[in-house]
């Protein structure tokens, strides 16, 4: 069976414990966490992975900035990305997809809406 | 004459082959009109037979008994087989209604779970409000917020922790006064009527107060002044979130708070002992 590695880069543990909680259910995933943008460029050096949630308001390195850079790596081109935010504007919504974000979800979340999202990217079924 | 009396006869000869083929033709055309009355009468004879058939099929009464009794069974358990099809995609709804319903229950027990273990997964004080803090904007959708904490010497309601909002500006509260006041007072939560009507923040009237309670004595007060603009009302989870702080998010501060000041007591006395004994 194969193995999808997700990488969730947020600084809230409580919202990296509820998205992972939320996709454990899928048994053939590993999950990754990573606390800013810095940490997650580091995390995405060390392993390859198929998908990557990450948030926009974090220390160090937002998430958008981050997105802007996963881009830029030939690698992660094409890998799919969730934005996960309080940020509910248009404004940064079209931002964060112009930027090469695949899907903008606003918090609070829905722990089966993301779940639903990933399976539909991964072609999990 | 001998030529007149061979035109004779061959006049004679000639007459008596048309003769002959008129009398075959005759016969012909009675052997015709013959066999088209036996096709007619066939022909009925088929039409009353069709008929017959329709009304008396001809067959061994016995088998056309069977044969009719089978047709019967056959029906009776298509009947049957349609009814269960029915019962079973009726079935199918409820068990799609019942899926989502758990579904929702499930990512309702999730929220709790988590929120719960990170309340209760440190005993530093400050690390203690962040985590009520990231709750309340996270999981129920919280833009301009704060915490008040009571403090026990002057009885007033003082602002610990915030988001979106500028502290400095939050006044403190006597018990009693205002909404939050009086939810410190009474124990009882408070959530504004018309939720939309969020355009002036008004620092006494915040449009949820939440008590925080240890069993029935208030230690501080949650007290939300904006929500998110994506989030326009409450949720049956949201409420269930509110109970869980106004309990776990008391008990946690409650116990940080404690193990703060007996941590600090403990250095202290650690520090005169040290003294003591050099």
């Amino acid at each position: 069976m194969e193995e999808y590695k997700v990488l969730i880069v947020e600084d809230s543990p409580t919202m990296r414990q509820l998205i992972a909680f939320s996709l454990k259910r899928l048994k053939n995933i590993k999950i990754v966490e990573a606390s800013d943008g810095v940490d997650g460029l580091k995390k995405l050096s060390q392993d390859a992975f198929q998908l990557i949630i990450t948030d926009i308001n974090m220390p160090v390195m937002d998430g958008l900035k981050l997105v802007s850079l996963i881009r830029k790596d030939a690698v992660y081109k094409t890998v799919p990305i969730f934005i996960i935010t309080t940020e509910g504007g248009q404004e940064d919504r079209e931002r964060a997809m112009a930027l090469g974000a695949n899907a903008y979800i606003t918090k609070p979340i829905s722990g089966p809406q993301v779940l639903e999202m990933v399976k539909s990217y991964l072609n999990i079924k | 004459m001998d030529k007149k009396e061979e035109k004779d006869r061959n006049i004679f000869e000639r007459a008596e082959e048309f003769l002959q083929v008129f009398k075959k033709g005759a016969e012909f055309t009675q052997e015709l009109l013959k066999t088209n009355e036996q096709l007619r009468y066939r022909i009925l004879q088929l039409e009353e037979e069709g008929m017959s058939l329709k009304t008396n099929p001809v067959l061994p009464d016995k088998q056309y008994e069977e044969l009719a009794k089978q047709i019967e069974a056959l029906k009776e358990e298509r009947e049957e087989i349609t009814k269960r099809i029915k019962e079973i995609e009726n079935e199918n709804k409820d068990f799609a209604i019942r899926y989502v319903e758990v579904e929702e229950e499930n990512n309702n027990l999730a929220n709790l779970y988590i929120a719960s273990y990170q309340l209760h997964s440190t005993l530093d004080f400050k690390e203690v409000l962040q985590i009520i803090l990231e709750i309340i904007i996270n999981l129920i959708g919280a833009e301009e917020f704060g915490i008040f904490l009571l403090d026990e010497k002057t009885h007033e309601l003082k602002i610990m922790a915030s988001e979106g909002i500028d502290e400095t500006q939050v006044p403190s509260i006597n018990m009693g006064v205002g909404t939050i006041g009086r939810v410190a007072k009474n124990g009882e939560p408070y959530f504004m009527e018309d939720m939309s009507d969020s355009s002036k923040t008004d620092w006494l009237n915040p449009m949820v107060a939440i008590p925080l309670k240890i069993k029935e004595h208030v230690i501080g007060v949650i007290v939300i002044y904006r929500l998110l603009q994506q989030k326009k009302n409450f949720t049956p989870l949201d409420h269930e979130l509110f109970t869980l702080l106004a309990g776990h998010a008391a008990t946690a501060i409650f116990s940080s708070k404690l193990y703060s000041e007996s941590e600090r007591k403990l250095s202290t006395i650690q520090g005169f002992i040290d003294l003591l004994t050099k």
